[in-house]
Formats: structure tokens, sequence, C-alpha cells
């Protein structure tokens, strides 16, 4: 197994941050207060939520019968999904 | 070794073409202008073999060689005042990226009220970029420091400022030596490009990458920590520069401070003048010294204690002013000088702004406030000898 990386102060930091990958792999759904949290019973796949999300982090799942999913990862909670949806399913709730 | 007759921005074009400078951006602002034209001639005479990038502002000029400093090339750029406003952003990008660019700064003030003659305020104000800040007292100077600068630059992977005076450096044609190709590529071989990451288009890396707040004071102590240590670089470079070519250099160049009473500090042209002032109050019978500073970050706190060891009045000179407070190198001074058991007076003159010329009699009577303050008078603290008073 690759051995994960665990600097312990500057002298292990590169001499600058670079990644192999494009930003959309930074996790910023740490920055997150609240968390969009979708009732499924009520969800009617309207996708008005996926059109307004202003990060494109809710997904359209293809294999499962077009549902919605929240991307965690890159979720901010602004809650713009939760004051859109026409049902009212979309519930925030604080992290912890 | 030639002898040859070349004003300051003629001596740092000649420097950046025989450093082999790979690529070129600039763009032109008064007094930087003919440093980037001689370039211009030489890429296109032959003599130089780069890539010369027009560009459309500043801001443009110090993003390209960024980038091209990315991939591994060894770039030049200049500008002075309100150009190098425009470049503040980029300023931050190439240290934060330890890219080591040099550029030469010819020293303008900056508008308003408009002005294109020298003083230091356009790099003062951005001494905490993380870029390195040679100063310059004249043409060979600039020479030699730019020279350094990119060995400097390349040990440290820091970028590095070497700033004179414009149009009383930039403009004005002295008797220097310049050294040849052989010599430049045995002193400066071409950049070891393993030390740092570079990007390659094929394997595309993202540079400039997001560092959240739990690891971002580490990344700025490291940027911190690398121009704290660089003196050595600089040392060894200046010392090496002097044993190949005869002119040592180090961070500042103490003229008989050692049983002066009163030490003149400062940076730029102004040292001549102080220095021919000092032989002068000497001839007087004044213990009077000179504290020249060539770099001014990292700032020289050991030499500058070193200076000020028997000194009772100390007075920095500053070709520039913090609004608000006093020029922009005294408290750096003060701060350097705080710890010791028994500080001297520091006094901070504020002269030469906008061009104002700085005669001999404007260091006299700089001198003469700080003999009033050895007599244990009252002085202010930031004076302002050459501007009127109507008060």
């Amino acid at each position: 197994m690759k051995k994960r990386w665990d600097p312990k102060s500057y002298k292990d930091l590169p001499y600058t941050p670079i990644m192999d990958r494009p930003t959309t792999h930074n996790k910023t759904g740490v920055w997150r207060t609240f968390r969009p949290i979708i009732d499924y019973e009520k969800c009617t796949k309207c996708y008005i939520c996926w059109k307004f999300c202003p990060d494109a982090a809710i997904i359209i799942v293809e294999e499962e019968d077009r549902k919605v999913e929240i991307d965690y990862d890159h979720c901010k909670g602004c809650a713009v999904c939760a004051e859109e949806c026409p049902v009212k399913c979309i519930k925030m709730e604080r992290e912890r | 070794m030639t002898e040859v007759f070349f004003t300051g921005n003629r001596a740092a074009a000649e420097a950046a073409k025989l450093v082999r400078t790979q690529v070129v951006a600039a763009y032109p602002i008064t007094p930087q202008t003919s440093a980037v034209e001689y370039i211009s001639q030489f890429i296109n005479n032959g003599e130089l073999k780069a890539n010369m990038i027009r560009v459309e502002s500043e801001h443009s000029a110090l993003s390209a060689v960024v980038g091209a400093s990315i991939v591994g090339a060894r770039t030049f750029t200049a500008s002075s005042s309100q150009g190098l406003q425009l470049m503040s952003e980029g300023l931050y990008f190439a240290s934060g990226m330890r890219l080591p660019l040099v550029m030469a700064i010819a020293n303008r003030t900056l508008s308003m009220p408009v002005n294109i003659w020298a003083d230091h305020q356009d790099s003062m104000v951005n001494r905490d970029s993380g870029w390195m800040q040679i100063y310059c007292a004249n043409a060979q100077e600039v020479f030699d420091n730019i020279l350094q600068a990119y060995k400097i630059a390349e040990e440290v992977l820091m970028p590095a400022m070497v700033c004179y005076d414009g149009f009383i450096v930039s403009h004005v044609a002295e008797r220097m030596e310049i050294i040849d190709q052989e010599q430049t590529d045995m002193f400066l071989p071409e950049p070891d490009l393993t030390k740092r990451p570079l990007m390659d288009p094929k394997n595309p890396l993202q540079f400039g990458e997001v560092v959240y707040p739990d690891w971002y004071p580490d990344y700025e102590y490291k940027k911190h920590k690398a121009l704290l240590d660089s003196p050595k670089a600089i040392m060894d470079v200046g010392r090496e520069y002097g044993e190949l070519f005869g002119r040592s250099y180090g961070m500042v160049e103490n003229y008989k401070t050692d049983d002066a009473e009163i030490v003149f500090m400062g940076l730029g042209s102004l040292t001549s003048t102080t220095q021919w002032v000092v032989n002068d109050l000497r001839d007087c019978g004044s213990k009077v010294g000179l504290s020249k500073i060539r770099v001014f970050r990292p700032f020289p706190d050991k030499e500058i204690v070193e200076a000020c060891k028997n000194a009772k009045v100390i007075a920095v000179i500053d070709r520039d002013i913090g609004y608000g407070t006093s020029g922009m190198l005294f408290p750096d001074v003060t701060r350097a000088l705080y710890p010791l058991a028994s500080r001297p007076k520091c006094l901070n003159f504020i002269i030469g702004l906008g061009g104002k010329d700085i005669t001999p009699e404007t260091i006299k009577n700089i001198h003469e406030t700080c003999e009033k303050a050895l007599e244990g008078k009252e002085v202010e603290t930031v004076n302002w000898p050459d501007a009127r008073k109507y008060d």
C-alpha cells in the first residue's frame, strides 16, 4: 500500500503546493456550516436544485433511476437548493 | 574583462545578455525603458538568443516571465514606478511559487502628483512581497548585482529585484568594467533544474494550489525562512564574485563606522554622496561613518548592529516615505537595534523625494541635526530637511 504523505513541519512541505489533478479534486465541502439533506420520499426529480446549485454539487445519478445526490465533497451549504425546491424536500442541518 | 562607458540601464541589459536570459517580457516605462530596448537590440542583431514576449501591460509582463520560469527558463524583466505597482499581484505569485526571477528596477517615485524622477517609493512599498531587494549606487554595481542576483535566486529559490535610482544611475554613463561571456558562464553555469518542480506540458501539473488555513502558516513560514537563511548564499556569491573579478560584495558596506559617533545609513546612489561628505567631515575632525545597505530584503540585522556598536546617533536616510509614520528603512533599523543594552539615538531623514537633488549640503544639514542630538538637545525623530517649512 502506498504510504500516506504526512508532513510534520514546514521542512516536509514542497517548495510550492502542486497537484497533478484539477481543482475539482480539492474537497472544498469542509467549508460547509449547514448540510443539505434530501428527503427522497418527497423528491419529484424536477431537477430544479440541480439547475440552481451554484457549485455544480448536485449530481444526477443515471444508474439509480436518475435520482439527485449531493456531492458533499464540494457542497458549501449555501442552501440555494433548499430555497428553490418547489416541494421543500431539502432540509438544512447544522454540521457538527 | 573590458572597460566600457555604460549607463545603468545598459549595464543591466548587458548583464541580462551575459547570463543567457532565455525569455524577456517587459513593458516600457520611464526610466526603465532603455534597459529593455538594449535587450531588444541584442536579440535583433543575434547577440542574444532569447524570446522577447510583447505584452500589453506590466501585469502581463510579470505573468509571462512567471510562466516561462515555471517551465525552467532563465528570465529577465524590468520596470519602474506605476509599472511595478501594476506587477504587484504577480510579485507574490513569483515568491510564493519560489521562482528564481530577476528583475531590474529603475527606481522612480509613485504618482500623484505625477513625477518621473528618482526615489525609492516604488520598490520600498513592495518590500514585503518575498522578493530579495538589492540596491545599487552606480552602473558598475547594477552590472555586478544583476549577475549575482541570478546565482543567489537560483540557489535560494526566491526572486530578486535589483534596484537603482532612475536617471541618476539608469541614464548616467560611467566608466565601468564588464566581464566576458566565458567568465560569466564559469561564474553562472546553466541553472540546476532538478532543484525545483517544473511544468511539463506532456505531464501537466497544477501550480499555485489552494492551501487551507491549517497548513497556510507553515507555507508562509517556509518562505520567510528561505529569506532568513538567504544571507549565506548572498555572502558566498558576493565573496566568490570578488575572488573572480576583484569586487566583493556583502549585505552592507560599512565605511569608517568602527569609531564613528554618528552613523549615516541609507541605500542607493545617495550613499555615494554621503560617503563623500563623510570624508569631508572626517577631515574636519567629526567622527562619522556610513553604513551603505546593499541588501534590504532579507534585512541585514547583524551588519547594522555591527555598524552601530560605538555610535551614539544614527541618521537613517530614507528616499521614501511611509505616509503617517516614517521612512520605510527606519522601522527596520530601529527594530534591529532595539534589543541592544545601550541603544543609540535613531533619527530619520526623508530626503530626495521625487528626484529632489541630494547634494553634500543636504547631508551636511542632516549632520548638523545629528550633532545637536549628540549634544543632548531635543530634535524631532522624523525630519524633512529638504522640504520647505511654513510654520
